[in-house]
């Protein structure tokens, strides 16, 4: 069984606020296909985000497989709100590189 | 044009989804007034900025450019005589970021000799002993995003507090005959939805309309931003169709953005409710225009206004030391460390001492802190910025001039380079903004949607006889 990353298959992958407590992920796919093999292969889970970021699962305050976009979003509570002194990406634009290499099986 | 067979429509243009953060696209936005929508819009504001210019009261954008798209707006609007609706003037939604605005209008409308016209204008920023007297009636505050409720402590800590305004504001205006409304700070979606509902539209389009034109372009593909988009609403749907000749509203596109910036992709929430998107049906309508179905709207029992506050916290100053020694960037927190003690000599525990200094270390984790999953494999050199913040400028530039230079002398037992453990690029520590934090994302509950917003009407432009519109 051969893998993919999660780059090579999504049209999308970002990170922003939502809201001035929290950072929203979106991993969005060019169509059904891609979207649906990565949500069935479960890599992308609120424990395995957790994992990969390091973080307690309860900071992962929504995690939803949203069909109409063919998009995978979970969203985090941020340690500190945007902007706070010490807080190195107020618009938290930048978290998202971590997902870019998660391997997802491919048959 | 685009025809619809779902009876009346309205048409909505949408140039910028924070107008001022950076310039319009003029070319589309021309081919959209060219279409002649019924209505010019534009939100101004976010809380993305950080907590700095809601505190200190200024903008993170220049005038020029905020005036810029003002004018272009306002003489396109003027020119089709149809309404123009600005929210969250100035990126912050403050009284002074309204007064801006509505000067710049007539400014604008002055030079330009325009026809005399009715303008709008509410202020968002809510007295702290208001909430002072909501708190101590028994009134709570309640937080939002696991905040807790609103401390007194957390207010006194606050500098300035503005509300979140929902379509109140907007349709009263409306319906006083506004012909330009300049909005205080208010949720993006209801600039676009009061005029809708106003004119009898469905609530649940309206707000579902507000929602998908509140950024322009960026429901559009490929990705571009400040490109023009228009939004038209029916009895039975929305379409969105973007204006840039290369840019397409696809299913995917306009899909994608409802879940744009917000925890979750299907609700909404605005003072007075919430837009539940969870049935929204999408459909390519034609090859530039998606049409929606399906959203709903959940009337709140008692309207909750939310609050956004922002406090400071002191003066802040920042330094920067580059590192390129193998053996000192394994040890880098060590030498962090060091240099932590030095200050802690000096001042004491920062919570004690009063003040903060804190490390971003590029090149290791500077971006991502604590949920860098690679913060143990640094790359050859890092850039370490240091922040020192503290009640008194003098304070917070010893703080970060100690905290910066002393890495210089940390000391670490089996280093070859014994004059010097970083580089400096600057051998000095600069003043920044000051550090602001949010102190409030709460809500609060209202008697009236209009009580936190003050409304006032006013005439701009040239009369006929040639005095000035005040």
């Amino acid at each position: 069984m051969a893998g993919k990353t999660l780059s090579e298959l999504a049209k999308t992958i970002r990170s922003k606020n939502a809201g001035v407590d929290r950072i929203t992920f979106d991993v969005i796919f060019r169509d059904r296909e891609n979207y649906e093999l990565v949500k069935g292969s479960g890599v992308l889970s609120r424990d395995s985000v957790a994992r990969l970021y390091r973080i307690d699962p309860a900071r992962i305050t929504d995690f939803v497989n949203y069909d109409p976009a063919f998009a995978i979003k979970f969203t985090i509570l941020r340690s500190r709100p945007s902007g706070s002194a010490g807080d190195s990406d107020i618009f938290g634009a930048q978290q998202y590189a971590p997902l870019l290499s998660v391997e997802v099986p491919v048959d | 044009m685009m025809s619809s067979n779902t009876g009346p429509t309205l048409r909505f243009l949408c140039p910028n989804g924070h107008l001022g953060f950076a310039p319009i696209k003029v070319p589309s936005f021309e081919l959209g007034v060219a279409t002649r929508p019924d209505f010019i819009l534009a939100d101004s504001g976010s809380d993305d900025i950080g907590p700095v210019p809601l505190g200190q009261d200024t903008s993170t954008s220049p005038k020029e450019w905020q005036r810029h798209d003002l004018e272009h707006m306002l003489l396109a609007a003027r020119k089709l005589g149809v309404p123009m609706l600005i929210g969250s003037a100035g990126d912050t939604g403050t009284n002074s970021r309204v007064d801006m605005y509505v000067g710049m209008i007539r400014e604008i409308a002055a030079q330009h000799g325009l026809a005399p016209f009715k303008l709008g204008y509410f202020y968002s920023e809510v007295p702290k002993s208001y909430l002072r007297a909501k708190m101590s009636s028994g009134e709570r505050v309640e937080g939002l995003d696991g905040r807790g409720d609103l401390t007194t402590h957390e207010l006194e800590a606050t500098d300035r507090v503005v509300a979140v305004a929902g379509v109140h504001p907007y349709m009263e205006l409306l319906r006083r005959g506004a012909d330009v409304i300049i909005g205080g700070r208010s949720s993006d979606a209801v600039i676009f939805a009061a005029p809708a509902i106003l004119a009898g539209y469905p609530e649940p389009l309206a707000y579902y309309l507000g929602k998908v034109l509140e950024c322009a372009s960026f429901n559009a593909e490929p990705y571009a931003g400040k490109e023009s988009v228009i939004g038209e609403i029916s009895h039975a749907d929305v379409k969105v169709t973007a204006m840039h000749p290369g840019q397409r509203c696809t299913v995917a596109s306009v899909a994608g953005h409802a879940m744009y910036e917000r925890s979750n992709p299907f609700y909404e929430h605005v003072a007075g409710g919430m837009l539940d998107m969870t049935d929204c049906r999408y459909e390519q309508y034609d090859e530039r225009t998606t049409r929606v179905t399906g959203p709903r709207f959940v009337k709140a029992d008692k309207v909750r206004v939310k609050l956004e506050g922002s406090g400071k916290v002191g003066e802040r100053y920042m330094g920067f030391a580059g590192v390129r020694d193998p053996y000192t960037i394994a040890r880098i927190d060590e030498v962090i460390d060091w240099a932590r003690q030095q200050v802690r000599e000096r001042f004491g525990e920062p919570a004690t001492g009063g003040y903060e200094l804190h490390y971003q270390v590029y090149g290791r984790d500077g971006v991502m802190g604590e949920m860098e999953p690679l913060r143990n494999s640094p790359g050859h050199e890092l850039g370490i910025m240091v922040f020192g913040v503290a009640t008194t400028a003098e304070m917070a530039e010893e703080v970060a001039l100690t905290g910066t230079r002393q890495m210089f002398y940390a000391r670490l037992p089996d280093v070859k380079g014994t004059a010097g453990g970083v580089a400096f690029p600057l051998d000095e520590v600069t003043r920044v903004s000051p550090a602001y934090r949010w102190t409030l994302n709460h809500t609060v509950a209202v008697d009236d949607p209009l009580e936190l917003f003050e409304l006032h009407t006013t005439e701009a432009g040239v009369s006929a006889v040639g005095s000035g519109g005040r």
